[in-house]
């Protein structure tokens, strides 16, 4: 990891800012150079199937943040106390933990979307992007920076999370987190008084099924790297 | 017959890889040669087939209102799968490290990586959402495990020869991965409209 450099390096000033260049370090690294999913490739699996409607993903990547930010502040917290033979089932413990919480708050506070989700809330427990910080950050940091760590990842997730589900809900449906923009809604269809730039174009089909979600990622990568060009896999 | 349909149904209609987008992160990161791809896949068919029957097990006789406890504990099912899944895997572990050590060898590394694979745990939890019965899980389990062998062994097959392919910089490896794994799901999508019940009966 390129952080493990900075992380052994003395620390001889003892009033550290509390948000300081390492920390805005933290979380906007992964957003861009550093991204989970397009760089990174992890925490794949639980995200793609969620991403036809803008809602869901935004459900999804605050639940993301939640039990990554606190997964991370408590493996790291216990960091000296876990044996190593056992640090998977304890990390795993502390992530089913978390998302048992969000599952039965979401379902308290939102059961459509709840419903909607189904198992992909579950599926955060296996998000290999949580496993894969709290085993390289925050087993060997502090609390706080580990907090940021795992709260920018979890932005960096969401990000393409959303920009993903924006064009598959913008052409699949032709609406925006539920609101209808254009396309042929029957409205538009039925009632000719209707505006017509709301009723010329026709949803593609395509973008509602699941594999488009992976022509859209492929193109990101690319428009990711084209333009961020030190990322090129050159093997 | 219910359970051949079962088992067709998990390995090609609703494949876990290619329609569901379970265990993504090992099929793209492990596919980049067939031999290892092999490997993951059998020991991925290996670990759905042992979970799938124990979890059923579990969720029907320690977790549900009339199971031995008498209690509703459903919330704890997440907790109790995860650590049915790490414990099996630890367990297959060691085993095929005893009685062969050939085969340890070539899986060694991508057995622990199963553990967070999402195809294990979402099939237990498919599994729970739609109230299969003990021998439909173990169908259920082995034929979603031969859904992700399948189609590891396809991309990876696939990925080998694309190497010697002139694709643009930015998109080459993983970039290409994906959208060959969007036209893999479409192919596998032209199955979706068969109904393995209706051949049973016919």
């Amino acid at each position: 990891m390129a952080d493990t450099k900075i992380l052994d390096k003395p620390q001889i000033q003892e009033n550290k800012p509390l948000f300081g260049k390492r920390e805005r370090r933290l979380i906007t690294d992964p957003i861009n150079d550093n991204n989970p999913i397009t760089v990174q490739v992890l925490g794949i699996c639980s995200a793609l199937a969620i991403t036809t409607q803008v809602s869901p993903a935004v459900v999804m990547t605050l639940a993301v943040i939640f039990v990554m930010g606190f997964a991370n502040l408590f493996t790291s917290l216990l960091r000296h106390s876990i044996p190593k033979q056992v640090r998977m089932i304890v990390m795993l413990i502390i992530i089913a933990f978390l998302v048992t919480v969000v599952e039965l708050s979401l379902k308290a506070i939102n059961y459509p979307i709840y419903q909607e989700l189904s198992v992909f809330i579950g599926l955060i427990i296996t998000n290999c992007i949580i496993m894969g910080r709290l085993e390289a950050f925050a087993m060997a940091d502090k609390p706080w920076p580990s907090f940021l760590d795992g709260v920018g990842n979890a932005m960096g997730y969401g990000a393409i999370l959303i920009i993903v589900a924006f064009f598959r809900e913008l052409f699949g449906s032709g609406s925006l987190m539920g609101w209808e923009l254009f396309g042929p809604g029957e409205q538009f269809m039925l009632n000719t008084d209707a505006h017509w730039w709301l009723s010329w174009y026709m949803p593609n089909n395509l973008m509602v099924l699941s594999a488009s979600a992976l022509f859209v990622i492929g193109i990101l990568i690319w428009v990711h790297r084209a333009w961020n060009r030190k990322l090129i896999d050159v093997s | 017959m219910e359970l051949i349909n079962i088992f067709i149904k998990a390995a090609f209609i609703e494949n876990m890889v290619l329609a569901y987008f379970l265990g993504m992160c090992s099929y793209l990161a492990v596919s980049k040669t067939l031999d290892t791809a092999f490997g993951l896949g059998l020991a991925v068919i290996f670990v759905l087939g042992i979970t799938m029957p124990i979890n059923w097990l579990i969720t029907t006789f320690l977790l549900s209102e009339t199971g031995l406890l008498g209690m509703d504990l459903t919330f704890l099912r997440f907790i109790l799968f995860i650590a049915v899944i790490a414990s099996m895997v630890q367990l297959v572990e060691m085993v095929i490290e005893k009685y062969s050590p050939a085969l340890y060898a070539s899986l060694g590394i991508f057995l622990p990586l199963i553990t967070v694979n999402c195809a294990i745990l979402g099939g237990s939890l498919f599994m729970v959402a739609r109230e299969y019965n003990f021998a439909e899980s173990v169908s259920f389990g082995l034929g979603s495990g031969f859904g992700f062998f399948l189609a590891i062994v396809a991309i990876a097959a696939i990925r080998e020869k694309i190497r010697y392919s002139n694709v643009p910089g930015p998109l080459r490896g993983l970039g290409m991965a994906f959208i060959l794994t969007g036209l893999m799901g479409i192919g596998f999508m032209s199955l979706m409209g068969i109904d393995p019940g209706a051949i049973g009966n016919s």
